[in-house]
């Protein structure tokens, strides 16, 4: 047996006798390589913001929303039923395991100040609201509970309300009109980005939700709940407490479909979580056919050179190389071009991650694991596809292959 | 010492589908000593490749004996075979066929590859054959930079670097000119002189036989003649 390091300098050597071609064959295992590597880069980079932001509603964080009703046959969506109430929420307050309660009243209106006017949501909530979303203010303050409790005409603007309105001037202490109605503003809120579902967190503006209840929607039914839990060991406790509380409290006995929904943010994070990892496996897949295409390509090339090798095949037979000697060789040269292909895939993928990051400012990271994996998977490939055109090469009849013209 | 060829009774058949087979060889009984310089001639079909194919070890008889510097043959699988021709035979191919773009003194060193020769020899090895050949100087050209004549001289250095029992040449001139020819065909016989190595060479040229010291002529799978050469009435 000739050494392996010979075998491998052969190889290289028939590869780099034929560069440019050797090079051409590499070509569809480093694009397949390179998609994967910015593909998995890009997926992680999104995955890994996802769960920054669901951390960054509050992880504790326990939503009550209305449900559906029924009325006449004719069925809403959940959010639908104006069932729930603010004495919901002071009831929820005093279940063991939760730290804070905020109402939550969304209305879409327009607003008028310093000029300028911008449609936005409005969000009726409790001074509790910042603890809860772990929302900081970036300048002024938050409304107080006295403010709450006396339906004050204040508000805290997001930042996006703040570009729109008052575009490079302070807004604190500016009067906003909201549904024609003058509101002074007290503070704003700290930028938070898109959420999850792609929407502008910042374009909102926060008021006490009995002011939003008395001057905007006129009523007393709430769009929502916001419960913290004192900590992520209690959200299941919290949650199931408050669907007994509130069926209790609604006269909803077994059987019944109830008209609110107790939802965590845990089960939202775990749905994302497995979002991505159905996405990882659909890469997986796409990475699985771009490197069957690129191995066929080499599987195809191999085939080619050992045809147009024939005589180079015989004569190395009649120069006393082994069978064996023959197969390793090309199956090394299918390897190397493989693996090649592979590195260079590796090197352009991550370069392509990076740029991708630098010039879209799209979260990226290369794991260790992809790239390893590619690696590994080239090899893998240039072993599976090589076979055949190395035993072919390495069963070659010297006589005729030395005549072959 | 033992001959280095020595075959009885050697017969090869072509077996062909549904028809009659081919019989290439038909008996033939030849010794070939140490130190000898045997031309083969015979047209066409008359079996001579076909013997310098099972003299060289890439093709077994139908029946027949082959002893090889006295190994038994017969007993010999693929892997054993390819180690003895690796090293005690050396080709020489009408065609050349040096490994393009590679250079000589690396097409030289690649029957010491598969005879395991230590890398550190190498190099060594293949320049004292290039030397042999009168081309040390052009170790580092590639073969699309030699003339026909030099390609040749360089695929016999790579038939002698081994040192091999034994140099089969199948048509060695048959791509080359006259004067060519002349030198490939005193530089096999310098080889035979000096150095004492047994050259077993097939040709169809009465011109480059003469070169020979012994003639062996093939005719339809039989020897016919087989009679040491006769310089002075070949000059």
């Amino acid at each position: 047996m000739i050494t392996l390091t010979q075998t491998l300098r052969l190889a290289l050597q028939a590869l780099v006798r034929n560069r440019s071609r050797s090079l051409l064959t590499m070509l569809g295992v480093v694009i397949g390589v390179a998609a994967v590597i910015v593909t998995v880069a890009i997926g992680t980079g999104a995955k890994t913001s996802v769960a920054n932001q669901i951390n960054g509603l509050g992880s504790n964080l326990v939503m009550v929303i209305p449900g559906s009703v029924n009325t006449s046959g004719v069925r809403t969506g959940n959010g639908g039923a104006s069932t729930l109430t603010v004495q919901d929420g002071l009831a929820i307050a005093k279940i063991p395991g939760v730290s804070a309660v905020s109402p939550q009243v969304t209305v879409r209106t327009q607003l008028v100040a310093n000029g300028n006017n911008w449609q936005t949501t409005v969000t009726g909530a409790a001074p509790t609201f910042t603890y809860v979303r772990s929302w900081g203010v970036a300048s002024g303050r938050f409304f107080t509970q006295s403010e709450t409790d006396s339906a004050a005409k204040v508000a805290v603007l997001g930042q996006t309300v703040v570009n729109q309105l008052f575009p490079g001037s302070d807004p604190v202490g500016q009067t906003v009109l909201v549904k024609s109605v003058p509101f002074t503003v007290v503070g704003t809120l700290t930028a938070k980005g898109q959420s999850g579902a792609g929407q502008d967190q910042d374009d909102t503006v926060l008021m006490p939700y009995t002011s939003a209840l008395e001057r905007l929607t006129g009523g007393t039914s709430i769009g929502g709940l916001m419960v913290s839990a004192v900590d992520a060991q209690h959200i299941d406790s919290v949650q199931s407490q408050i669907t007994g509380l509130l069926e209790q409290r609604h006269g909803i006995v077994a059987g019944q479909p109830d008209d609110f929904q107790v939802r965590n943010l845990q089960d939202i994070a775990q749905a994302a979580s497995a979002t991505a990892s159905i996405l990882g496996l659909l890469l997986a897949a796409v990475a699985a056919v771009s490197l069957l295409v690129g191995g066929i390509g080499i599987m195809n090339i191999m085939l080619v050179s050992v045809t147009e090798r024939t005589r180079e095949i015989g004569l190395r037979v009649a120069l006393g190389a082994r069978g064996a000697a023959i197969l390793r060789q090309f199956l090394i040269e299918a390897v190397v071009l493989s693996t090649g292909g592979g590195a260079i895939g590796v090197l352009l993928g991550v370069l392509g991650a990076a740029s991708i990051a630098v010039f879209a400012h799209w979260p990226s990271s290369v794991p260790v694991v992809a790239v390893v994996l590619a690696l590994a998977f080239s090899a893998a490939v240039g072993v599976f596809f090589g076979f055949w055109p190395a035993r072919k090469a390495a069963a070659l009849d010297p006589i005729r292959a030395l005549r072959f013209e | 010492m033992a001959p280095v060829v020595q075959v009885q009774g050697l017969r090869k058949v072509y077996p062909l589908e549904g028809g009659e087979d081919v019989v290439a060889l038909r008996g033939v009984d030849l010794t070939i000593d140490d130190g000898e310089f045997v031309a083969v001639m015979g047209p066409s079909g008359s079996g001579k490749s076909t013997f310098m194919h099972i003299v060289g070890l890439l093709d077994r008889p139908t029946s027949g004996t082959y002893r090889f510097a006295g190994h038994d043959l017969g007993s010999l699988g693929p892997d054993d075979l390819a180690d003895l021709r690796s090293r005690a035979l050396g080709f020489v191919f009408q065609a050349y066929n040096l490994l393009p773009r590679t250079t000589a003194i690396e097409n030289v060193e690649l029957p010491m590859i598969y005879a395991r020769v230590p890398a550190a020899r190498r190099r060594e090895a293949a320049m004292e054959a290039l030397d042999a050949v009168g081309l040390a100087k052009y170790a580092q050209h590639q073969p699309n930079q030699l003339s026909g004549g030099q390609q040749q001289r360089v695929a016999i250095a790579r038939s002698i670097v081994n040192q091999p029992q034994l140099i089969l040449a199948d048509e060695p001139t048959g791509a080359l000119d006259t004067a060519s020819s002349e030198d490939v065909m005193a530089l096999f016989r310098r080889l035979n002189e000096e150095r004492g190595m047994t050259v077993m060479l097939v040709t169809h040229e009465p011109d480059v036989a003469a070169h020979a010291r012994r003639l062996v002529t093939f005719r339809d799978g039989n020897i016919v003649s087989d009679e040491p050469v006769r310089e002075k009435e070949l000059v």
